[in-house]
């Protein structure tokens, strides 16, 4: 039987992963045979215990409410989550996530689709005033913890994670990628040698409009999951790959820090670079290094993390785990190997490796735009 | 002459096919259309074959090689030559992280640059002298932990600063030379190796390979020499003797 809940004792989950990411930077859209051509030269970087992807710009008809996909164990944890749903939320429309029955897949959870918006009279309102982001935040977490056999796997607006325990090429083929259309999309393969294979525990991880797909290990998980509590976050998956969406959610969203800025929290330089640093940017990097200590990441990492404002890729800051970028015209991508990407991009205009803890950060043009009007950000 | 096309096929039937024409006598292959098979030419011998790749190879090109000449005419994925013992990998375009891991003998030339972790526990005994070459530049943790061999980086197209912008360059390193086209001050890398100018034996050894190197790039040999050559080399035979005890 299926279990959704991740019941084994597992504080984290070494990887050997294979990740890839596709943006365009005016939005223009395409569908997921790319993506999943990319990710299928990754194929021997897993073992077949986990493939997933996450799409920006798939649901233009419910742009501007939220997109949940859950995955239910059995009948009465979707019973119960719906009434939780229909009580809180306006449910504008639900049906079951498009799928196709491969022989690949053969063992899968009920995967349904909602697409709400908060009530504005919902009962928590008598408690506090949560924006509707907040207010998602915390359903995701309840569901996630309290309702057994429910596991909301995306909860982002316009964006969708379809993830589960296979291939990345046969779970697109599971989930009809080659029918959906995204202007980004990320994809990653799976390789877990500490926690098992559940469909939980494939990635993206996602959280709102944040996704996450991660080659590596959190060494820092620990650390990291005890500051995250202290914020409402419930680590509910065991796996080291969550708190990285989580903190980035905090920073970002919560703390209203640049991305920029955020990303060197994840990774900050070390202590002898931001020494020798100019007295501004130097004061800067210690305030962020003493204020979010507890959010470094430490041990060897590759992220794609996907936004609503774009994309970005990142190493670690000594370079333990592989990534690769290049760019086309309004194309980027990125991935754990080049071959990924001259599979999808033959001839691309530039291809190089990233530098350790120097994050390939591309926006969307319409985003870059409103920031410039905005100006005044600190630059690094 | 062989020539295979691996568009679609898996490295393990691909090796399958290099193994079956190196034992049928085959001496010469065209591989082309590669793109990202894994461990192509690991392990294979005969000092006479060679191999040309069109397209990608992916990781561990050449691991454990011993004795032919791979040809990449494209960039190369991570983990080239690792622990190779004998042979010639040429790379026209850039290579990833962990070339020439543990490499034990033969050459890898690469015209443009090379990832982190360049060279990292090579070794050298007797004979056997492992010698790599770079074009371009490398990232940190460079030479980490070299007990022997040779690397030289070349840094073609560098941007005349004073300063290597890497971090590591050489921790550890308790054997073999390092050849650079900059005279740096090496004591803010590592104090158990140091800096010299080289000698004639040095410039002779430098010359041998580097004619070989700008020849497979079709590179000017004048174009090497514009800049004086400087060695890197453990400042003891045991730097870290007394690392963990007391003199």
């Amino acid at each position: 039987m299926l279990k959704i809940k991740n019941k084994f004792n597992t504080e984290r989950d070494i990887s050997g992963c294979g990740l890839c990411g596709i943006i365009n930077a005016k939005k223009v859209k395409t569908n997921g045979s790319d993506i999943k051509k990319a990710i299928s030269v990754e194929h021997d970087r897993g073992n077949g215990l986990g493939g997933g992807f996450a799409v920006y710009g798939n649901y233009p008809d419910y742009a501007d409410i939220y997109a949940f996909h859950i995955m239910y164990d059995n009948l009465s944890a979707k019973t119960d989550v719906e009434e939780y749903l229909r009580n809180n939320f306006i449910v504008e429309k639900e049906e079951p996530i498009p799928t196709f029955k491969t022989s690949k897949i053969y063992d899968h959870p009920y995967l349904h689709r909602y697409f709400i918006k908060p009530k504005s009279d919902r009962q928590d309102k008598l408690f506090h005033e949560l924006e509707d982001d907040d207010f998602v935040v915390n359903s995701v977490m309840l569901i996630n913890q309290n309702y057994d056999g429910a596991y909301v796997f995306s909860s982002g607006k316009n964006m969708g994670a379809f993830k589960g325990v296979g291939y990345p090429e046969d779970v697109a083929d599971f989930y009809r990628l080659e029918e959906i259309e995204g202007y980004m999309w990320t994809a990653h393969n799976r390789f877990p040698t500490n926690t098992p294979g559940w469909w939980g525990g494939a990635h993206p991880f996602t959280l709102l409009d944040w996704s996450i797909v991660h080659n590596g290990e959190i060494s820092s998980y620990g650390i990291n999951k005890r500051y995250l509590e202290m914020y409402k976050y419930n680590l509910a998956l065991r796996t080291d790959t969550e708190v990285i969406t989580y903190i980035l959610d905090l920073l970002i969203r919560k703390h209203k820090i640049p991305v920029r800025l955020a990303l060197t929290v994840l990774a900050s330089p070390f202590y002898q670079k931001i020494d020798k640093m100019e007295n501004d940017k130097k004061k800067l990097f210690t305030a962020l290094r003493q204020v979010y200590g507890s959010a470094l990441l430490n041990g060897p990492f590759a992220i794609v993390f996907g936004y609503s404002g774009g994309m970005v890729a990142m190493n670690d800051r000594i370079k333990l785990r592989p990534l690769v970028a290049a760019s086309n015209g309004d194309f980027t991508y990125v991935a754990s190997e080049e071959a990924a990407i001259r599979a999808v991009c033959q001839s691309p205009d530039m291809v190089w490796s990233p530098k350790a803890g120097d994050p390939v950060m591309v926006e969307f043009d319409d985003i870059k735009e409103k920031a410039s009007l905005k100006g005044g950000l600190l630059s690094l | 002459m062989m020539t295979i096309d691996a568009a679609g096929i898996h490295y393990k039937e691909l090796n399958r096919l290099i193994r079956e024409g190196i034992a049928n006598g085959v001496k010469k292959f065209f591989i082309e259309n590669v793109n990202g098979q894994y461990y192509i030419g690991d392990g294979i011998k005969g000092d006479d074959v060679v191999i040309n790749i069109n397209g990608t190879p992916g990781n561990d090109l050449g691991a454990f090689m011993d004795g032919p000449t791979l040809t990449v005419n494209n960039n190369a994925q991570d983990n080239v030559g690792n622990t190779m013992n004998a042979g010639k990998i040429i790379i026209n375009g850039d290579a990833g992280d962990v070339v020439g891991y543990g490499m034990r003998g033969g050459r890898i030339y690469i015209r443009g640059n090379a990832g982190y972790r360049v060279g990292i526990h090579m070794k050298g005994y007797n004979e056997q002298l492992p010698v790599i070459i770079i074009g371009g530049k490398v990232g940190s943790f460079f030479a980490e932990y070299m007990a022997g061999g040779v690397i030289v980086l070349l840094r073609l197209e560098d941007d005349d600063s004073d300063e290597l912008d890497i971090d590591y360059f050489a921790s550890g390193m308790h054997g073999g030379t390092i050849f650079i086209r900059k005279k740096i001050d090496f004591s803010k890398f590592s104090n158990e190796a140091e800096l010299y100018e080289i000698d004639d034996k040095d410039a002779g050894f430098l010359k041998e390979y580097l004619t070989d190197f700008a020849n497979s790039f079709n590179i000017s040999i004048e174009e090497i020499y514009k800049k004086p050559f400087y060695k890197i080399v453990p400042s003891s035979a045991r730097p870290y003797a007394h690392l963990y005890t007391s003199a």
